[in-house]
C-alpha cells in the first residue's frame, strides 16, 4: 500500500528545479521507481509530492561526441544492456547492466535514479567511479560537472544539491590499450561486494590503473593505495602484488558487518575479485 | 513553506485510457494506486500475485508493451496509453498460447501461484529470442522465483514451447 501523494508532471529540467527548490524534502523525484516506490511501500519514507521526470526530453538516449559516450539519466538497465554503441565501446558497463537483480528491474529501473538513490547494495556507481565517469548536474541557473569519485557521499547520499537534477552521466571514451571489468560477490538479492578495475596495458606495462570498491561500505569509493602498487608495473610483477593490493583494497573499502556478511568477509571478498578482474583483462 | 504546501495531497485523480488484453480500458486512478491493484481489485483480473511486494519473485508480472513489469511496484498511470497483458490475455479465443500447453504437458506446475508470471516472462523471452540456449533461458528468467522448486520441468516446458513456436513458424 502507498500513502497518498501529489503527481508533479514537468516537461523541462528548470521546471523539474523550480518544484524541487519550491518543495524542498516534501517534495522527490520519480523516475523508474525501482528503489524509491520500494521504501515508500515500506512506509520508511513519505514525501507529498512526487515529481515524474520521464516525460524529459533528451535524457533518455546513449550517444557520443569527440571525446566521450554520454548516457541520458532517464536510460534504463535494459537500455544500456542493449545499446550497441555500449557494446561496442564499453563492454564492461553492458555486462554490468546484464546482471542487475533482474529483467522487470532493469525494465523499469534507471541509470539516473539508480545512482541518485545511492543504496549501497548497487553496481554501476563503482564501475562509472574506475571508468572516469562524470555526473551532470542540472537546474534552473545552469549545470555542473561532478566527478564520479565526488558524487556518493554516504549510503543514501549524493552531492546534488536540493534543487539539481542529474541529467547525464559521461564516461570518458577508453582508448584502444583501455581495459575495465567489474564483479561482483553476493548471496542474498543484492550483492555484498562490488570490485572494478580500469586500466591501460602499453605492451606490457600497466598504467593508469583506478580501483573502485562497492557494495561492502555505505558508498562507492575509489582506492587510490592500490591503484599506486599496480600501476607502472610490468604485467607479471602486477600480477604478483595482486594479494598485496587485494588486501589493501579490502582494507580500505570501509566494509561493515551485515546481514551481506562479516566484515572481515568482505574486506577478503574485495581481494579475491580485484585478483580476478585484473587478471580477466591482464591476460 | 506555507501550510498549503505542506498538507497532504487530497484525491488527485488521473484519467487513463489503455489496452488491456487487447481491448481498450478506461479508468481514473489516483497516483499512489498501484497496477497490481488496480488490475486485480478493480478490474477483477486476479491472475497476477501479490507476493513478495519488492519485485524479486515474479509472481505479479504483468507484460507492458510486451516486456516484464512487477505489478506490484509499477504506479497504475504509468501504463496510459500503453498496452497491458495479463495471464487472462495470452489465450487467443479459447485456444491455449503454445506455452500454456506445454506447461500442462510437461508438469511445468505444481500448485500454479507462480504459474501466470512463469507464462508472462517466458512469452517475453521467446518474443525477443525464440530460440534461446538454455543458459539464455536461465538468465532471463532467474527473477521468477518457484517455490515448489519445479524449475526443472518449467524450463523443459519453455523450451518444448519455443521449439514448437519455431516450427509453427517455419
Amino acid at each position: 500500500m502507498l500513502r497518498r501523494f501529489r503527481l508533479e508532471e514537468p516537461e523541462s529540467v528548470a521546471e523539474v528545479s523550480e518544484l524541487l527548490g519550491r518543495f524542498g524534502d516534501s517534495a522527490k523525484i520519480y523516475a523508474g521507481g525501482t528503489e524509491l516506490l520500494l521504501a515508500m511501500k515500506e512506509g520508511l519514507i513519505h514525501y507529498e509530492r512526487l515529481i515524474n521526470v520521464k516525460q524529459l526530453k533528451d535524457l533518455g538516449a546513449v550517444t557520443e561526441d569527440n571525446g566521450s559516450i554520454k548516457i541520458g539519466a532517464l536510460c534504463t538497465h535494459r537500455q544500456l544492456e542493449t545499446s550497441t554503441l555500449l557494446q561496442e565501446k564499453l563492454p564492461s558497463l553492458v555486462k554490468l547492466e546484464q546482471n542487475v537483480a533482474n529483467v522487470r528491474v532493469r525494465q523499469a529501473g534507471s541509470i539516473g535514479g539508480n545512482l541518485c538513490f545511492a543504496e549501497p547494495h548497487a553496481d554501476p556507481g563503482t564501475l562509472l567511479m574506475a571508468l572516469g565517469a562524470k555526473m551532470i548536474a542540472e537546474k534552473n541557473s545552469g549545470k555542473r560537472e561532478i566527478e564520479a569519485q565526488d558524487f556518493f557521499v554516504d549510503a543514501y547520499e549524493t552531492s546534488l544539491q536540493a534543487d539539481e537534477l542529474l541529467t547525464e552521466i559521461r564516461v570518458p571514451k577508453p582508448g584502444g590499450n583501455s581495459r575495465s571489468a567489474y564483479l561482483k560477490f553476493g548471496y542474498l538479492e543484492r550483492p555484498s561486494v562490488g570490485v572494478a578495475v580500469a586500466l591501460t596495458l602499453d605492451g606490457t606495462t600497466v598504467n593508469d590503473v583506478r580501483i573502485a570498491v562497492g557494495c561492502a561500505g555505505p558508498a562507492p569509493k575509489r582506492v587510490a593505495e592500490a591503484e599506486a602498487i599496480l600501476t607502472g608495473k610490468g604485467k607479471d610483477e602486477a600480477v604478483a602484488l595482486l594479494q598485496q593490493a587485494g588486501a589493501v583494497a579490502g582494507r580500505a573499502s570501509e566494509a561493515i558487518s551485515d546481514l551481506h556478511g562479516a566484515q572481515d568477509y568482505k574486506e577478503h571478498i574485495v581481494g579475491v575479485l580485484l585478483k580476478r578482474a585484473f587478471n580477466s583483462i591482464v591476460g | 513553506m506555507s501550510r498549503s504546501m505542506t498538507r497532504p495531497a487530497q484525491g488527485q485523480t488521473i484519467p487513463m485510457s489503455f489496452t488491456l488484453n487487447g481491448r481498450v480500458q478506461e479508468i481514473d486512478v489516483e497516483p499512489n494506486e498501484l497496477l497490481l491493484d488496480v488490475v486485480r481489485d478493480r478490474l477483477g483480473l486476479t491472475g497476477a500475485k501479490r507476493s513478495c511486494d519488492v519485485q524479486v519473485c515474479g509472481a505479479c508480472t504483468l507484460l507492458v508493451d510486451g516486456r516484464p513489469v512487477s505489478a506490484c511496484t509499477t504506479l497504475a498511470f504509468e501504463v496510459r496509453g500503453r498496452s497491458v497483458m495479463t495471464i487472462e490475455g495470452l489465450a487467443d479465443d479459447g485456444k491455449l498460447h503454445p506455452l500454456q500447453e506445454a506447461f500442462i504437458e510437461h508438469g511445468g506446475f505444481q500448485c500454479g501461484f507462480c504459474t501466470p508470471g512463469m507464462l508472462l516472462a517466458s512469452k517475453a523471452l521467446l518474443d525477443e529470442n525464440p530460440n534461446p540456449t538454455e543458459e539464455e533461458l536461465k538468465h532471463f528468467m532467474h527473477g521468477n522465483l518457484c517455490r515448489c522448486t519445479g524449475y526443472k520441468k518449467i524450463i523443459e516446458s519453455i523450451m518444448a514451447a519455443a521449439q514448437k513456436m519455431r516450427a509453427s513458424r517455419a
